[in-house]
Formats: C-alpha cells, structure tokens, sequence
C-alpha cells in the first residue's frame, strides 16, 4: 500500500495491466511521447513501445473505430480522448457500433474508453463537460464514474476485463486533489455495487464522481449543527446499484440526487423516478435534486463556480430536508 | 484530371491462371455470382409476398464486385461487407438459407431476428456486421488491420463503403490513420453512381474516389466492377501487397446500380440510357460469354451449374421458411457479452 493521488492510480492500474496482458494496448492523442494531455500515460511509451502506446492523428472517430475493429480481432483497447468533451465525434462509433454488435450481431466489442471529463478550472463549454447520462442512455454501454484512487484503479482494471465497451469517466478535479491509500496488487472493483463513503441517518445523499466530495464538504459542516448525512457513491452508472439505493432511502427517508451534469435528462431523474416507483412509501419529503443548470458550461471563474454545485448549495439544499 | 490508376481488363485464361485462379475457381466464381443474384431476385419475390418486413435492398450490378474482392481474400482476412455485398457473405460460405431466414426476419438468420436485410455477418466467416450510418465501418476495418499490425500477423482487413459514403468524415479519418500507420487494409469503393437519388458530381469534386488515395499516401486505383476477373486481379495485388507490408489501397469499382436504392425507390431520376448502356455489361452476362470463350464452358457444364444454384436456393428457402420467429420473450437478452462471449476464435 502507498499514498496515490486519482491519476496515479489510473496510471498505475493501466500499466499493471498492460505489463499483465499483451492484448492491452492504448491509443489517443498525444498519449506516446507527449504521455497524455493530463500525464495518465507518462513513462508507457518507452516501456512498451510505440505500437501499444499509439499517438493517433486528430480522429476521435477512427480512434474509437479502430479500437472496436482490434477488439473484435482480440485485442483489448484503451482509448484516451483528450478531454470527455471530444467523445461527441466519436459518438456514432460507439452508439451506432460498438453499443449494438453484441445484441444485433453477436459480436461482443471490449473496449475502454477513458474520459477526463468535469469542470472546475475555466475549461470552458468544450472541456468541462459531464457527458455520462448521454451515454448511460444507450443500451449496450457501460458507464463508470470512479470517486476514489482505490476506485480508480479497481474500475479501471474491471473495464478492460469487461467484454463490453466502457466509458471510463475520469474526473479531472480529482487527479491531483485526491490522494489515498492504494493497494499495489492487482485488483478489481465489481460494477453495480455502491460504496458507502459516509454512514448517516438523517438524509441521504445519492452521487458519484466529484461530487462525492462536495458532498463530503457539506456533510463535515452539517455534522455541527447535527444533521447526520449518508453519502452513497453510485461507482457505476451502467450497471446502477438499486438495492443500495432503495436500502439508503429506507434508512434515511430523506434524498438529495446530485450531479455535476445539466438538470434535463441528467442521470439524477433516473435515479428519482425509481425512488418515486419503488420507494415511495419509505421517503418523508419529495426527492430533491441539485444539478448544474441547463446551460453550457460557462469559463469565467463566478459563472463557472455559479453552474456547479458548491459545498454551501449541498449544504442547504440537505438543511431543506432535514426540516422537510 | 485522374490521378488514379485505370485498370486493364482481363483478356486470356492464361493470364488469369497466373492471378491465382485456375478452371474449378473460375467456375466457382460464376457460381458464386449466380447465388448472389438468385437470393436477391427470390428477395424481391418474397418481399412482393409481403413475407419480408421493413424494406429491402439488393445489389444488381455488383455481383462482380463483391465475389471478384472476396474471391481474393485468404481465410485469415477479414471484411466488412455493405449493402450491395452479398456476394461477399455468398463467397466467405454463409449458408444461402440462413440469409433468406434473416431477410424475413427469422429465429435462424445470422442476427436472430435482431436485425434485417443484409445487416448481419457470420464472425467465424472473417465477416464484420454492417451497420447503416456509412461508412461506419471503415475505421472499424482500419482496427481490425491495426490489430494485425501490432500482433504482426499476416493478415488483411478489407473495408467496403460508397461514393455517397465517400463524403462523411469517417471515410476521412480511416484513410488518414490506415495511410499514417502504413496498416494492412485495402479500402473498396462500390461506386454504382447514384447515392439514393444523388449523382456522383453532387457527391464528389473529383473525377474518381480513388485518385483521394494519392492525398493519403497510397495509390488508387479504378476497375471496371462489371468485370469479375479485372477486379479479382486488382483486389488480390492490393491484398498481397497490403500482406507484405506495403499499406493500404484504395480501389473504386465502377459499376451502375441496375436498382432502385431500395425495392419501393423505382429510380425515376437514374436516365433511361444509362440503365440500357451498362444492361450491356451485366456482370453474369459478361463473365459467363467470357467462360464460354475462354475457359471451354459448354452447355451442359452451365446446365448444371444453374440448375445446381436453382436447386440450393429451393431447397434453402423451403428451410427458411420453416425457420420459427424470433420468441419475444428473448427480446432483452445479450445486450451485453459475457467473459463466456469471448471465448471465440477471433477474441482469443
């Protein structure tokens, strides 16, 4: 075990399977002797050559293609788009191909495909989105939003083992802010099963991705003036775990959804709506969510800070129905 | 001005044997074209019959195309067919009662009833499902090639896609990686030159697809696609050379779509002359005058042929059509692969 901060841990979860499975290689932009946009990938190059650590010209679509046509020949790919914005040029790889060859064809395409997705640092419209719910939308998909460098490293390692394709969502606010104990070891964390981050009785808050520690903030303020808080980090999108929800809600009574992602549509009414069908006999106050607006992601610092949701905007939208 | 190259037609047996063809491979070609035309042809009869759902796509006109490329694919190598390739499924071995399964939308075609027409491939085949978003399945082609690559196996990935697809960006961005990366692929263009309604000059600036190739970095070259013989040559040269490590090519198989772009499309626009000059050069027509000519094809020989694909077919669509539909309690399963999934010959 040794102090990891998120991106090491992708980082090393990465290479443990590479140096474990000569079927796994990585392809992006810049990802070789650049080692990736966000360094992910520094150091690969050099260690495995420069045919499994593939510096891609400018084609997200021939990106994502060409990993399922290697996957579907044996391979098992990893591709990095450079920021989870730029997956939109590559979306009819995946959701025309990838998504429906096992159902409609047989075919199971198993791929990876990381995203540093979230805003935080004035990306602007085109680097700071949260695209998840666009994909969790799609059958066929999986979709996974780690918290933690244990997560990281464990999602990280499940996906490749996945015989599906996998949006691998990488928070880039986490990369370097979040550090924690790591195994070294090879390990995999299941897909569909939620994580506690915090134990609590009076209202439980229901996220994944950044968020968790958003929410984590708020929880530590709400802790004074009494409120106990149960923060329920989701993992995975696609597969979603239900049962830790419907479970949390039956200890609590009490839901507050939260996503970095816009409101409309945003995975949060997913998870309301199941609330609402199966557990609406358990809940004390109507389930809350608190998203970004619908709106681009702005860059100037107060707006950008306006369309994520802030520790004080937990805070109160948990006071609300804590009183509820 | 033409950049790319235009290819010779094929004139001696002799010359054709030094292709890599001999009399029972030839003879089989005309087979393979055959069936090609006659699963289309009982199609349409089906479709009339109301017993095909949805709509209906044939490739008349390509048949020469498509099994003179597969014709010169090896087993190992792969492809990713369209929807005027049946002769590419027919020449790989897909059982022709199984497409006739899948075009009425039965428990036994290739897709189980997941999907129609000829959106559907048998991966032990080396065959790759199409999709309808062309060419989609260009950079997968180009994938399948860049796996080859890095495993160094002697392998190629043959990708198909239109002049109409010729315009989206995904046939842009395969090109440029499979040119970059020199990688074992050879790219097909079937120009039949209508994209539904829209003529070759509203699709593409310049006089062929192929001459984009040189822009790319590897050459181009046009073939006459109503003939078998020219284009197994073209297509085997560029497959070797691909399998030696010598990249990619582009080559255009110029035919006419003799069609609609689909059964309910009666292909009012396409002008009158130009349907009755290429009728002159049906592929089947022409391979099998060249048989007669050239490869001592005599009427008894060709009785047995076509009575052999006529009985195949009978006998294939009576199979299919005991075939059951698809249980729609099945509906949701295999949206997703198990580990046990990839347990195939290709995912090994």
């Amino acid at each position: 075990m040794a102090e990891k901060t998120y991106l090491q841990a992708i980082s090393d979860g990465l290479r443990q399977e590479m140096r474990r499975d000569k079927r796994v290689f990585v392809i992006g932009e810049d990802v070789g002797v650049y080692g990736g946009a966000f360094k992910v990938t520094l150091g690969f190059q050099e260690e495995f050559g420069p045919w499994r650590v593939i510096d891609s010209p400018l084609s997200e679509t021939a990106i994502v293609g060409g990993c399922t046509g290697a996957a579907i020949m044996g391979l098992r790919p990893v591709a990095e788009m450079q920021f989870a914005d730029f997956i939109s040029c590559a979306w009819d790889q995946l959701v025309t191909v990838a998504a429906k060859q096992r159902y409609r064809a047989g075919t199971p395409v198993p791929i990876v495909v990381r995203l540093p997705s979230g805003g935080g640092f004035s990306g602007g419209p085109f680097h700071s989105q949260n695209p998840e719910s666009s994909f969790a939308h799609i059958p066929g998909l999986k979709v996974v939003c780690p918290a933690t460098p244990e997560d990281a490293k464990g999602l990280l390692v499940s996906a490749i083992e996945d015989p599906n394709p996998v949006l691998y969502f990488e928070h880039k606010h986490l990369y370097r802010r979040i550090k924690a104990e790591v195994p070294d070891d090879r390990y995999t964390t299941p897909f569909g099963q939620a994580r506690i981050h915090r134990a609590g009785d009076d209202v439980s808050v229901i996220t994944w991705g950044a968020m968790v520690w958003t929410a984590e903030e708020a929880a530590q303020q709400l802790e004074a003036d009494g409120i106990s808080v149960e923060i329920l980090d989701l993992r995975t999108l696609v597969p979603w775990d239900k049962r830790a929800v419907m479970e949390s809600v039956s200890k609590t009574s009490k839901v507050l959804v939260l996503h970095e992602d816009t409101h409309t549509g945003g995975f949060g009414g997913e998870i309301a709506a199941t609330i609402a069908e199966e557990g609406f006999e358990n809940l004390d106050a109507p389930v809350k969510r608190l998203t970004a607006p619908d709106t681009p992601v702005p860059f100037s610092p107060p707006l950008e800070k306006a369309f994520i949701p802030q520790v004080d905007d937990v805070a109160s939208a948990v006071r609300e129905l804590a009183e509820y | 001005m033409a950049i790319a190259r235009e290819a010779e037609p094929v004139g001696s047996l002799q010359e054709v044997k030094e292709a890599g063809l001999d009399r029972e491979d030839l003879l089989g070609v005309y087979r393979n074209m055959l069936v090609t035309r006659g699963i289309e042809e009982r199609g349409h009869i089906l479709y009339k019959q109301g017993k095909i759902p949805g709509s209906f796509y044939t490739g008349r006109g390509n048949e020469a195309a498509s099994v003179g490329v597969a014709t010169a694919m090896d087993d190992s190598d792969v492809g990713t067919p369209l929807h005027r390739d049946m002769g590419v499924h027919i020449t790989r071995g897909v059982e022709p009662w199984r497409i006739f399964a899948q075009y009425m939308g039965r428990a036994d075609g290739p897709t189980h009833g997941r999907d129609g027409n000829v959106h559907m491939a048998d991966s032990r085949l080396g065959l790759l499902a199409m999709v309808s978003h062309l060419p989609a399945m260009l950079p997968v082609a180009v994938g399948c090639a860049l796996a080859f690559r890095i495993r160094e196996e002697r392998r190629v990935a043959v990708g198909w896609f239109g002049e109409g697809a010729s315009a989206r960006g995904d046939c842009h961005e395969a090109m440029n990686l499979a040119g970059v990366r020199k990688l074992p692929v050879v790219f097909i263009c079937d120009n039949n030159q209508w994209a539904y309604s829209t003529p070759t000059y509203l699709e593409y600036a310049t006089e062929h697809v192929a001459d984009r190739a040189e822009a790319y970095g590897f050459e181009g070259v046009v073939v006459d696609g109503t003939d078998v013989l020219a284009v197994y040559r073209e297509a085997r040269r560029a497959i070797e050379k691909a399998r030696e490590g010598g990249g990619p090519t582009l080559i255009e198989c110029l035919t006419l779509r003799m069609e609609g772009h689909a059964v309910h499309d009666d292909a009012f626009y396409v002008p009158k002359d130009m349907f009755e000059r290429w009728a002159v050069s049906d592929p089947l027509e022409r391979f099998r005058s060249w048989l007669r000519e050239h490869a001592e094809l005599g009427d008894t020989e060709e009785d047995e042929i076509t009575s052999g694909v006529k009985r195949l077919l009978n006998d294939a669509l009576t199979r299919a059509e005991e075939s059951p539909l698809p249980d729609p309690s099945s509906l949701t399963e295999g949206v997703f692969a198990t580990p046990e999934d990839l347990d195939t010959p290709h995912h090994k």
